[in-house]
């Protein structure tokens, strides 16, 4: 019984002892060993169970994977004077966990570094930039075939784009990189996540736009009345020609007609013109002369010659 | 003694099972009832422990995930569906990773009920995920969301630490960056081409960050222009479609009224055409008749001349009202007429 109990307290003991000397370091880990506050060795940068000192010397655990950095927006002016918000957000890791842990020691401290030092860069690197270049990437050709478009953006655009965004990400990083180096810290990238105008810049740019679709609507709506009356001269032109053609034609059919039937009717008559005017003149009388008519005839007229005698010399 | 390393804010695996007591607490209970002096208790403290760590050594692995084994914190190895066995807790921990599931970020956008009609909560909120300068420097919205998979669960496991922050921050960097190279009218006309050009940068980009991540599909909603811009561009479709209509209008007209001048005319023609045989043709039949007239006429020119203008005088003198017959050697004459009656009668 008695044993028993002297048995238990050392193996308590030993398992004290062996909880202090060993420690298990993650994937994801770095450890610098410290003893009475100050660094001994090399830092441990494999996983693994490992073993010190117990109770004399302490482990001091790192990330030792990417760490993720979220800049504030940040307020700023570009070249061209304009202000922007911008933010970005960085990626970096742990890189000397000794000189991370005799400078910054901790990792909230490492960020209160990466704030002041990025934000610093970034705000020079966007003030000597005009705004086309942190938002643009490339000299890619942009579809901007719309009618109307601003005089003044239109030079913008087409100015050639002599940064870039990614350029100007890593002008930032590189400007921030040097100075993070003491602290045991490399910048993997710093990236520009947001950039937007600011409030008073945003309701110009909307007013702007606004007025540039309100006279591309114009634009459009004159096309319409242009095109529509283009249409109507057309008809009009249309019409008239289709009528004039007609009549043209017309006449001519008529007036071929007309020279035939005359052409017809003097060969007929030309044969004996004076018998022509005989029975046409008869004709002309039996039409013309009705019950109205007075007819005065003298007695020597061919017809009531026989009134008076009934023979002729 | 196995040191439990805070995981960070990490949303997704980190699957540890339920967690155990631990090691030393265990011991700590042990030596409690050593000193008690109760060894019957004590001997069951031990085979529950034993059995634990038996139960600890087998585990099953889903058909959607893989294992992933460290032993003191340091990687092993990485095991596919089924059953597994490794060494106890605390030794060898197991960490499980859904490869299979495909895990979706929304941007400027948030799903309230998945479905067949999926609702989603309105935009404004988050906005400014969404709100992005164009390289035409405009603003647009430009909601969007991508789906990925656990590609590489080592990676995923131990090279970041907050990979949901890094999609997320990668996302919106590679999707302004993408946008801000396009004008406003490619933003709201192309999002297929902006959706792929983002999923080959975002891919490169999560490569180069060695976050294990596969991005399956990028996928853009509906893209539009600042709320206070959208009447004005709804403007422009409008004048399009008045436009449209003013020009439809005026070809109405036109075929209105052309093909109908078309007909008028063929009729003025076939009108004319029809005057020009009715002429011809009276003119032949008049000249015929004339000719034939004629012809006799010749044969007997005398007679037919009297018979002629007798047969018109039988005609004629009928017809006629007053007939005066007047002798030429008779003299005052006039008076006897009476030329008055007519005005007589009045």
């Amino acid at each position: 019984m008695r044993g028993m109990v002297i048995v238990a307290v050392v193996v308590f003991a030993l398992f004290i002892l062996f909880s202090g000397a060993a420690f298990v370091v993650d994937e994801t880990e770095q450890v610098v060993i410290t003893q009475f506050g100050r660094s001994v060795g090399e830092p441990i940068k494999d996983a693994g169970l490992r073993f010190k000192i117990p109770f004399i010397q302490e482990a001091n655990f790192f990330p030792k994977n990417l760490l993720e950095w979220d800049g504030d927006p940040g307020q700023m002016p570009t070249l061209d004077k304009t202000y922007i918000w911008v933010d970005t957000f960085s990626r970096w890791r742990i890189d000397d966990p000794l000189a991370f842990f005799e400078t910054v020691n901790n990792e909230m401290a490492a960020l209160a570094k990466l704030d002041n030092i990025i934000e610093s860069a970034t705000r020079n690197l966007i003030t000597s930039h005009h705004l086309i270049e942190a938002v643009r990437n490339s000299d890619r050709k942009m579809d901007i075939r719309e009618v109307g478009i601003d005089e003044t953006i239109k030079e913008i655009i087409v100015k050639p784009i002599e940064v870039g965004r990614e350029k100007i990400a890593k002008g930032i990083m590189e400007q921030a990189q040097p100075k993070m180096l003491q602290f045991g810290i490399e910048l993997v990238d710093v990236r520009i996540k947001r950039i937007n105008y600011v409030e008073e810049v945003q309701q110009a740019v909307y007013n702007r736009m606004i007025a540039e679709r309100k006279q591309i609507a114009e634009k459009f709506r004159s096309e319409g009345r242009g095109e529509s009356s283009k249409i109507a001269g057309e008809k009009e032109k249309e019409l008239k020609k289709i009528t004039s053609e007609a009549y043209r034609k017309a006449q001519e059919i008529k007036g071929k007609a007309d020279a035939e039937a005359t052409r017809i009717y003097a060969d007929a008559y030309s044969k004996d013109p004076e018998f022509y005017s005989f029975i046409n003149t008869l004709e002309i009388y039996k039409d013309s002369l009705d019950k109205e008519t007075w007819l005065m005839l003298s007695t020597k007229s061919d017809f009531f010659k026989y009134l008076k005698k009934y023979y002729t010399e | 003694m196995a040191r439990r390393e805070d995981r960070g804010r990490d949303p997704w695996g980190r699957d540890n099972g339920g967690l155990p007591p631990e090691f030393d607490k265990i011991l700590k209970s042990i030596t409690k009832s050593f000193r008690g002096g109760r060894f019957n208790i004590l001997i069951i403290i031990v085979a529950i422990v034993l059995i634990w760590i038996v139960f600890s050594c087998a585990y099953t692995v889903g058909v959607d995930e893989v294992g992933v084994i460290q032993r003191f914190g340091k990687y092993m190895r990485t095991t596919t569906p089924g059953l597994h066995f490794k060494l106890p807790r605390g030794i060898e921990n197991l960490t499980k990773v859904k490869v299979k599931k495909v895990y979706t970020e929304e941007f400027g956008l948030r799903t309230l009920r998945a479905g067949v009609k999926t609702e989603y909560a309105p935009g404004k909120r988050y906005l400014n995920e969404s709100l992005m300068l164009t390289g035409d420097l405009n603003c647009a919205i430009v909601p969007w969301i991508v789906q990925f998979r656990i590609d590489d669960p080592y990676k995923f496991l131990f090279k970041v630490r907050n990979i949901r922050a890094t999609l997320r921050d990668m996302s919106e960097s590679v999707m302004r960056l993408v946008v801000g190279d396009r004008s406003i009218n490619e933003v709201i006309t192309r999002r297929e081409e902006i959706a792929n050009e983002v999923k080959i940068k975002l891919q490169q980009a999560l490569d180069e960050s060695e976050t294990g991540i596969k991005i399956r599909t990028v996928e853009l909603q509906k893209t539009n222009v600042p709320e206070p811009v959208q009447p004005s561009f709804n403007e422009v479709n409008k004048a399009v479609q008045e436009k449209e209509q003013l020009i439809y209008q005026a070809k109405e007209e036109y075929n209105k009224i052309i093909p109908k001048a078309r007909g008028e005319a063929e009729q003025t023609i076939k009108e004319a055409e029809g005057y020009a045989l009715d002429r011809v043709n009276r003119a032949k039949g008049d000249a015929n008749r004339f000719l034939a007239l004629w012809r006799e006429y010749t044969k007997a020119k005398d007679v037919t001349r009297r018979r002629l203008y007798l047969e018109a005088m039988n005609v004629v003198i009928p017809k006629l009202g007053n007939k005066y017959i007047i002798d030429p050697e008779q003299q005052g004459l006039l008076p006897l007429l009476n030329l008055g009656r007519e005005g007589e009668k009045k």
